[in-house]
C-alpha cells in the first residue's frame, strides 16, 4: 500500500495558498496609494507616541502644578496645561497608550472571535450555522454604544471593562463579514480535495479556510481599531469608561473642557483632534489597504 | 410579494424575543442582589425581611420563566415598570423627553441627505478629480470625527462669532419648546445638535451613495442610454441615480436607528434633556428597569427600521421579491 498522505497533502497545502496580487511591498504600496501612507504615517505617530510615552512626554501625565493652569500653548507646555495644571502634550501622549491598549485588545478579541465563529460557522453550516446567524443578529440589532452602555450599567467603568464593553459588540460584525467570504471559499475545489485527502477539520479550517478570508479579515480590524478608540472616547467622554486619573483623550474632554471653552479652547481642541487624527488614520489605512489587498476593487 | 412581507414580518419575532432574553440574561448578570444594593446604599447591614419584600415587589422571587413571561408581556402593553431612581413609570420618563430626541434624528437625517446624496453623486461622476478627493475625505473625517468633540467646537464657534459679530455671545437656548409654539426657538435649539450628529450620517451615506453610483456607471444600460443619446441629465436622474439609490436607503435606515447611539453623547454636549441624556443617568445611577427599557426600545426602534427598509427595498427591486 502505498501512502499518499505526503505529496498530496503537500501539493493541497500549496494549492491553498492565495495568490499574492502584489509583492512590491512598502514602497509600491506608497506610491499606489498616497492618502494611505497618510493614513499609514499617522497610525505610525500614534503608536510611537503611545509605546514610548516616558522618554516623548516632558511631564508626568497625572501631576498637577497650580502654579500654570489653563496656560495657554508655548514652548514650556507645547499644547497649554489644563484646570489642574497638567500638561495636556503629555497627557495626549500618554492617552494615546489607553486608546492604544484599547484599541487593539478590542480588535484582535473581538476579531478573533468573530474570525473563528464566522470560518466554524461556513465550514460546518447546517444547524450550527442557522443557530450562530440567529444569535449574530440578536447581538447586532444593539448598536454598538448602546450595548457597551449596557454591559457597563453591568460591570461598571474602568479600562477592563471598557475592553469588554467594546469587544462584545465587534464579534457579531466580525462573524458576519467572515462567515459570508468563507462560505465562498468553502465551493472551491482545493477545499474538496483537502477533505478528500483525509485531512481533519481543524487543519482544513487552519491551513485552506483562514488564509484564505485574511484580506478581508485585516481590513475590518483596521477599521475596529478606529471604532473601538473612537468608542472607548465616547464613553469616556459620558464618564462611563476609562477613570481619572489615567489620561484618555475621551476624558480629558470631560468636564473642563466645555467649562473652559471660551476662555481656553485648547483644552477642548487637542485631546479632539488627536482622537480624529488617529481614527482618520486608521480608516484611511483600511481603506488603502482594502484597495490594494482587493484588486477588483483597484480602479474605483 | 405577499409571502414575501409576511416571512420578512415573522423572522422580526425571533429576533425580538432573543433581544428581550439577551437583555434579561444581562440584567441579571449583575453583580450582588439588585435589593441588597439598593437596600444598603446608605450603608450599615441590611434587613433579610426588607429584602425578601423588594424581591417580591420587584417579582424577584418568582420563577425565572414567569419573570420572563411577565417581561416580554410588559412591553407589549408599554408598562416598563417604575423607575428604580426617580419611582416614576419608565413609560412617562421616556415619552417626556422622546419629542426632541425623535426631532433631533429626523432633522439630522434630512441635513445627512441634503448633503450627501449630491455630493456622492458629483464625486461618482468626476472620480480622481479633486472635487472627489475632497468629498471623500470630507467622509473620512466624518466617520473618524467624535460627534461630542465636533459639538464642543461648534458652540465654540458660536459662541466666538456671535460675539464678534453681535458682541454679546449667544447660546442655543437648553429648555425645549415644541415646534408649533415657537418654531425660530425651537429650530435655533435643534440645528445644532442636528447638524453634529448628521455630519457623520452624512458621511457614512456620501460613500454609500458614491460607490454605488460607480457600479452603476459601469452596467451595460448607461452606456446603451448613452449610445442612444440621451442627456446626460436624463442618463444620470433616470437611469443611474435611480439604481444607485437603492443601497443607499438601506444604508439611511439602518443608520437611523444607529442615530440613537449619536444622540446619547451628542445631548450630553449641548445638555438637551433627551432619551439620549436619560440613557446616560440610568446607567450612571444603576437604574436597571430603565435602562432595560431603554436598551429595548433602541433594539425595537433598529428592528423595525430594518424591517421598513426591506420591505421598501422588495418594493423598489422586484428582484428581490421573487429571488
Amino acid at each position: 500500500m502505498v501512502d499518499l498522505t505526503p505529496p498530496c497533502a503537500s501539493a493541497v497545502d500549496t494549492a491553498a495558498e492565495s495568490p499574492r496580487p502584489s509583492r512590491e511591498g512598502i514602497i509600491g504600496f506608497c506610491r499606489r496609494q498616497p492618502l494611505g501612507t497618510v493614513g499609514l504615517v499617522l497610525v505610525l505617530v500614534m503608536a510611537v507616541a503611545g509605546l514610548s510615552a516616558e522618554w516623548i512626554a516632558p511631564y508626568n501625565p497625572t501631576s498637577n502644578d497650580f502654579a500654570a493652569m489653563t496656560e495657554p500653548p508655548s514652548w514650556a507646555h507645547l499644547m497649554g496645561t489644563d484646570q489642574f495644571g497638567r500638561d495636556l502634550f503629555s497627557r495626549i501622549v500618554f492617552g494615546a497608550r489607553t486608546a492604544l491598549i484599547v484599541g487593539f485588545s478590542c480588535a484582535i478579541i473581538g476579531g478573533g472571535a468573530g474570525l473563528v465563529l464566522g470560518v466554524a460557522s461556513a465550514y460546518f453550516g447546517g444547524r450550527l450555522d442557522l443557530v450562530l446567524q440567529r444569535v449574530m443578529d440578536v447581538v447586532m440589532a444593539f448598536p454598538l454604544i448602546i450595548m457597551a452602555l449596557a454591559v457597563i450599567a453591568i460591570f461598571g467603568s474602568g479600562v477592563y471593562n471598557v475592553i469588554v464593553a467594546i469587544t462584545i459588540p465587534l464579534i457579531p460584525r466580525c462573524a458576519r463579514v467572515v462567515r459570508s467570504s468563507a462560505l465562498a471559499i468553502r465551493e472551491v475545489p482545493y477545499i474538496d480535495a483537502a477533505r478528500a485527502c483525509g485531512f481533519g477539520h481543524t487543519r482544513i479550517i487552519l491551513r485552506h479556510m483562514v488564509p484564505n478570508v485574511l484580506a478581508p479579515f485585516l481590513i475590518m480590524l483596521t477599521a475596529f481599531v478606529g471604532q473601538a478608540i473612537l468608542a472607548e472616547a465616547s464613553l469616556s467622554y459620558l464618564g462611563l469608561g476609562v477613570q481619572e486619573p489615567t489620561a484618555a483623550w475621551g476624558l480629558m474632554l470631560q468636564g473642563g473642557a466645555e467649562e473652559y471653552a471660551s476662555t481656553a479652547p485648547w483644552i477642548a481642541i487637542f485631546p479632539g483632534l488627536a482622537i480624529a487624527l488617529t481614527v482618520f488614520g486608521f480608516s484611511l489605512f483600511g481603506d488603502a489597504l482594502r484597495d490594494a489587498l482587493d484588486p477588483k476593487l483597484r480602479d474605483r | 410579494m405577499y409571502r414575501y412581507i409576511v416571512n420578512r414580518v415573522l423572522l422580526v419575532i425571533p429576533t425580538l424575543v432573543g433581544a428581550a432574553a439577551l437583555v434579561f440574561v444581562l440584567m441579571r448578570l449583575i453583580p450582588g442582589d439588585i435589593c441588597e444594593v439598593r437596600l444598603s446604599s446608605g450603608g450599615g447591614s441590611v434587613d433579610p425581611r426588607a429584602v425578601a419584600l423588594c424581591h417580591a415587589e420587584l417579582g424577584l422571587d418568582r420563577p425565572l420563566i414567569l419573570q420572563f413571561l411577565d417581561f416580554v408581556w410588559g412591553f407589549f402593553r408599554l408598562d416598563f415598570g417604575t423607575s428604580m431612581w426617580s419611582g416614576k413609570p419608565v413609560a412617562e420618563e421616556i415619552a417626556a423627553r422622546l419629542p426632541i430626541s425623535l426631532e433631533i434624528a429626523v432633522m439630522a437625517t434630512v441635513v445627512a441627505i441634503a448633503i450627501a446624496v449630491p455630493l456622492g453623486t458629483i464625486s461618482a461622476l468626476k472620480q480622481n478629480s479633486w472635487i472627489d478627493h475632497v468629498v471623500r475625505t470630507t467622509a473620512i473625517a466624518g466617520i473618524a470625527t467624535p460627534s461630542f468633540w465636533l459639538g464642543i467646537v461648534a458652540i465654540l464657534a458660536v459662541l466666538d462669532i456671535s460675539h464678534a459679530v453681535f458682541g454679546t455671545p449667544w447660546m442655543p437656548p437648553i429648555d425645549y419648546v415644541p415646534f408649533w409654539q415657537d418654531p425660530l426657538r425651537n429650530l435655533s435649539m435643534v440645528i445644532l445638535p442636528a447638524v453634529t450628529v448628521g455630519y457623520r450620517y452624512a458621511a457614512v451615506t456620501m460613500r454609500m451613495t458614491r460607490s454605488a453610483m460607480l457600479e452603476v456607471l459601469r452596467e451595460d444600460y448607461i452606456r446603451t442610454a448613452r449610445a442612444k443619446g440621451l442627456l446626460e441629465r436624463l442618463i444620470i436622474n433616470r437611469h443611474a441615480l435611480k439604481n444607485a439609490l437603492l443601497p443607499v436607503v438601506t444604508l439611511i435606515g439602518i443608520e437611523f436607528a444607529f442615530l440613537i447611539g449619536g444622540l446619547v453623547v451628542t445631548e450630553q454636549v449641548f445638555n438637551l434633556n433627551g432619551v439620549g441624556r436619560l440613557f446616560v443617568l440610568a446607567v450612571q445611577n444603576q437604574d436597571y428597569t430603565l435602562t432595560q427599557a431603554l436598551v429595548m426600545l433602541t433594539v425595537a426602534v433598529f428592528v423595525f427600521a430594518n424591517l421598513v427598509v426591506d420591505l421598501l427595498y422588495a418594493w423598489l427591486d422586484p428582484r428581490i421579491r421573487y429571488g
